[in-house]
């Protein structure tokens, strides 16, 4: 619709532009959450709402416990069996644009229960964009996932997809650690939340995934040296 | 649950129809994820049926799997408002198990600690009760009182919520040597909050409309559901379990149990604050009274000296043979600190009321079983019995006062 | 105070003879063991007479792989546990109905205390010991249709993957 009229006057995609940053301005600065808060982390996010740690300076003051009003979902605590559906409904009830913030280690992971009722990740079955690791996070960490959220509504994106587990696995296979040099951008800067989301090869190189190198002389007794690889870089 | 239509007839009896509606488990009353089927008549609420399960972790299965120990780390995560409570009562009775004696130094601490956490649990109760009457600004005070609270917890356990502070046999670690400092600086404060607290809420007309004569329950209802803590009290019970079976050092401490003889919110509200008064009244005995003060000069020991069961000190590992065996089996698995056979019912005054452990050992690092007995179980069964008869807004009253935990109704 | 449990203990099982299986102590709590049809007339026993006003606890213990000598405590595969608390003459006691694993019934004790409600319904739907004469026994803690009694030695600790069967997100379709 903007296009037609911006075609008209000859101005090409200049004011739709325009136009979808205003409207992306006004929507990450005034993010209207919507705390689906069940456990432990549900106190940390009450406590991020209150005086002290204060989300309202985000524009996230109006916590709205309606789903068809709010567009951004944090999901606090751990979900259990009975709760899933729960969830799943209520994440349908929202209007679209909507993020999704996985807040804690029991909400991304399943934390420190792997149990028979505790679904190990919500994001299994809801699209997650950005996931606080922590038990339970600091009012701080929710304050950064909201940052986040408000750069990628910046960069014009809308929700995440759904994450495909069985790309990733999470067993651990052993990746070579990769330093700042090789990386090219620093790693502890936060800039890798820039980077494109839909780029995740790029992603997978960029940062470390896997314990920190050692130097642990036993194992390199009983198996073939890796050191080829540790001192190439 | 299970009335029948002579019942409905005396509380609706002219409900040609009645609305079913549902409250719950995700809704703005931030007391968990709880649900209540209710049935009204207008606003009359005919027929009440709470649904709980929804935060069930199973965390009784996973105590069969990990170690004495390890255990504290889950029980936090129960009553997520007062882990310390959680972590000292399991430490109570796993020492009742083992038949260790943690050193006075190490009791008054636990004590100090679980008064300071029974403060952060009422505080919040008191200015969640005022969130959901419509009073935000007791809230926001409240949660500013708990802030300063994380900064005491921060200081000794190293985390603001989940502490998992205590091991079997005594503590993590002693206490900073400016804990008294810090303790009596906040205590200087905290009782004006409560007078402001007291000061909004005691005497408002709204308040006090709203919670007078509200689920109520009689003192033969209350000893025939279970219930404990608070609302046990506030019916005329006066059983306190730091009283009738004190634990770690509170027989040595001065202090009243109150009670209150109507049985309603209001009555709950009231124990609550003067709970509170009293809590900070055994702080600064013990704090007072604590051995080595502070800064614990001679070194007083903080855990049991039973290195079988706690950790020998690292020079102590490292110097003797027999402290380094010790160390060796605490800590390798399939070692682990080992109780003998038997099985023993522990339990704590926490602030919902009593919390209390099964524990049975099978003569392994590991229980055979761990039974948790939550007080917010037993105390939200009554919550039909508070309710039928009643107005729905009186449906959040009550829930309100009752202080239920779901992490530690469902655990 | 010792003394009187222990007399009362001992008089349980003169008063009721065979149905008493006798009992334990350790660290000072008492523990009596019962046949399982016994516990509605024990009980009632021990709140009118005895003055246990107060049932705190209900629930239950699988002794699927206890060791042999904490057996004879165990005659049947379930052991459903009451704990027992007397407000009047601040004493606990511990009274412990052998279940067999079939069949695996045992009356329910709501007609003495309303805090058995809630609490046979969780040892139902844990370990799956059906109540007889429970108002209504359905399964508290799990979702309803859930099968299986997760907290039995046999049930695996990581379920059998019903945490892992639920829809996936679907986006809404492009314009």
């Amino acid at each position: 619709m903007g296009e037609s009229i911006s075609q008209k006057a000859g101005l090409g995609g200049f004011i739709t532009t325009r136009l979808q940053e205003l409207i992306n301005w006004g929507r990450r600065n005034s993010l209207w959450p919507l705390p689906f808060g069940t456990a432990c982390c549900a106190i940390e996010m009450m406590a991020t709402l209150s005086s002290r740690y204060d989300l309202a300076r985000f524009g996230a003051e109006v916590i709205r416990f309606s789903p068809r009003q709010s567009d951004l979902m944090i999901v606090s605590g751990r979900i259990s069996l009975k709760m899933m559906p729960v969830l799943i409904e209520v994440y349908n009830q929202m209007p679209e644009p909507k993020w999704c913030i996985s807040m804690g280690a029991c909400a991304s992971t399943g934390g420190v229960f792997d149990t028979y009722t505790l679904i190990q990740g919500v994001d299994q079955f809801i699209p997650v964009d950005v996931y606080i690791p922590g038990c339970p996070p600091r009012p701080e960490s929710l304050i950064d996932a909201v940052m986040l959220i408000q750069e990628k509504i910046k960069r014009g994106e809308k929700q995440t997809k759904l994450y495909d587990r069985t790309q990733h696995p999470l067993d651990f296979q052993p990746v070579a650690l990769v330093t700042e040099a090789a990386a090219g951008t620093p790693l502890l800067t936060g800039s890798r939340a820039s980077l494109p989301a839909k780029d995740v090869e790029t992603q997978e190189q960029n940062f470390p995934v896997g314990p920190p190198e050692r130097t642990v002389t036993h194992v390199q007794r009983l198996k073939e040296p890796i050191a080829q690889s540790k001192n190439e870089k | 649950m299970g009335i029948d239509s002579a019942s409905i007839e005396k509380v609706a009896p002219h409900a040609a129809q009645t609305l079913a509606m549902n409250i719950g488990p995700q809704h703005p009353a931030t007391h968990g994820t709880l649900r209540l089927k209710v049935e009204l008549d207008g606003e009359v609420i005919v027929r009440c049926e709470p649904e709980i399960g929804f935060l069930h972790t199973g965390f009784e299965k996973l105590g069969e799997y990990r170690n004495y120990n390890q255990f504290v780390v889950i029980s936090d995560r129960m009553n997520y408002l007062s882990p310390l409570n959680n972590n000292i009562g399991f430490a109570v009775a796993c020492e009742e198990l083992f038949g260790v004696q943690v050193p006075p130094r190490g009791q008054y601490l636990r004590v100090i600690m679980a008064e300071l956490s029974r403060l952060a649990d009422h505080v919040i109760s008191i200015g969640l009760q005022g969130m959901d009457l419509g009073a935000f600004s007791v809230m926001l005070w409240t949660f500013i009182e708990r802030e300063k609270l994380y900064d005491i917890f921060e200081a000794v356990t190293g985390a603001r919520l989940t502490t998992s502070w205590t091991r079997v046999g005594g503590v993590f670690r002693d206490a900073p040597p400016d804990f008294p400092v810090l303790v009596r600086g906040f205590l200087a404060k905290f009782p004006a909050v409560l007078d402001e607290c007291e000061c909004m809420l005691s005497r408002n007309r709204i308040f006090m409309d709203r919670c007078i004569g509200v689920g109520t329950l009689t003192k033969e209802q209350a000893v025939s559901y279970g219930v404990t803590g608070p609302l046990l009290r506030a019916c005329g019970v006066p059983y306190d379990i730091r009283k009738a079976r004190p634990y770690l050092c509170y027989d040595q401490l001065d202090f009243e149990i109150p009670t209150r003889p109507e049985g309603d919110v209001y009555a709950r509200y009231q124990v609550r604050l003067a709970e509170m008064r009293q809590a900070i009244r055994i702080i600064v005995q013990a704090l007072d009274k604590l051995p080595g003060g502070g800064e614990n000069k001679e070194k007083l020991p903080v855990s049991s000296l039973d290195h079988k069961v706690t950790l020998p000190p690292k020079d102590m590992v490292y110097s003797d043979m027999e402290s380094l065996i010790h160390h060796f089996k605490i800590t390798m698995p399939g070692h682990g600190v080992i109780p003998p056979q038997g099985e023993v019912y522990s339990c704590t005054e926490a602030p919902n009321g009593e919390l209390g452990f099964y524990l049975v050992s099978d003569g392994t690092g590991l229980p055979y079983r761990v039974r948790v007995r939550p007080p917010s179980f037993y105390n939200y069964a009554t919550m039909p019995k508070q309710v039928t008869g009643r107005m729905i807004s009186d449906a959040v009253s009550v829930l309100a006062s009752l202080n239920v935990i779901a992490g530690e109704l469902d655990r | 105070m010792a003394t009187d449990l222990a007399a009362l203990v001992a008089s349980l099982k003169t008063r009721f003879g065979d149905d008493v299986l006798g009992h334990t102590e350790f660290r000072g709590q008492f523990s009596v063991g019962l046949r399982r049809g016994a516990n509605l007339s024990v009980l009632r026993y021990l709140r009118d007479e005895a003055q246990f006003e107060m049932l705190t606890d209900v629930t239950c213990v699988d002794s699927l792989n206890l060791p042999p000598e904490m057996r004879k405590e165990y005659p049947e595969r379930f052991a459903v546990v009451y704990q027992l608390y007397s407000l009047s003459a601040n004493q606990r006691l511990r009274v412990k109905a052998c279940v067999p694993e079939e069949p695996c019934e045992i009356d329910s004790v709501t007609p003495l205390w309303e805090a058995a409600n809630w609490g046979e319904r969780e040892a139902y739907d844990m370990f799956g010991v059906v109540f007889k004469g429970h108002p209504g026994l359905k399964r508290i803690l799990m979702p309803d249709n859930y099968e299986g009694h997760p907290l039995r030695k046999d049930y695996p600790l990581k379920g059998r993957g019903e945490r892992d069967r639920f829809p996936k997100y679907t986006e809404m379709p492009e314009r």
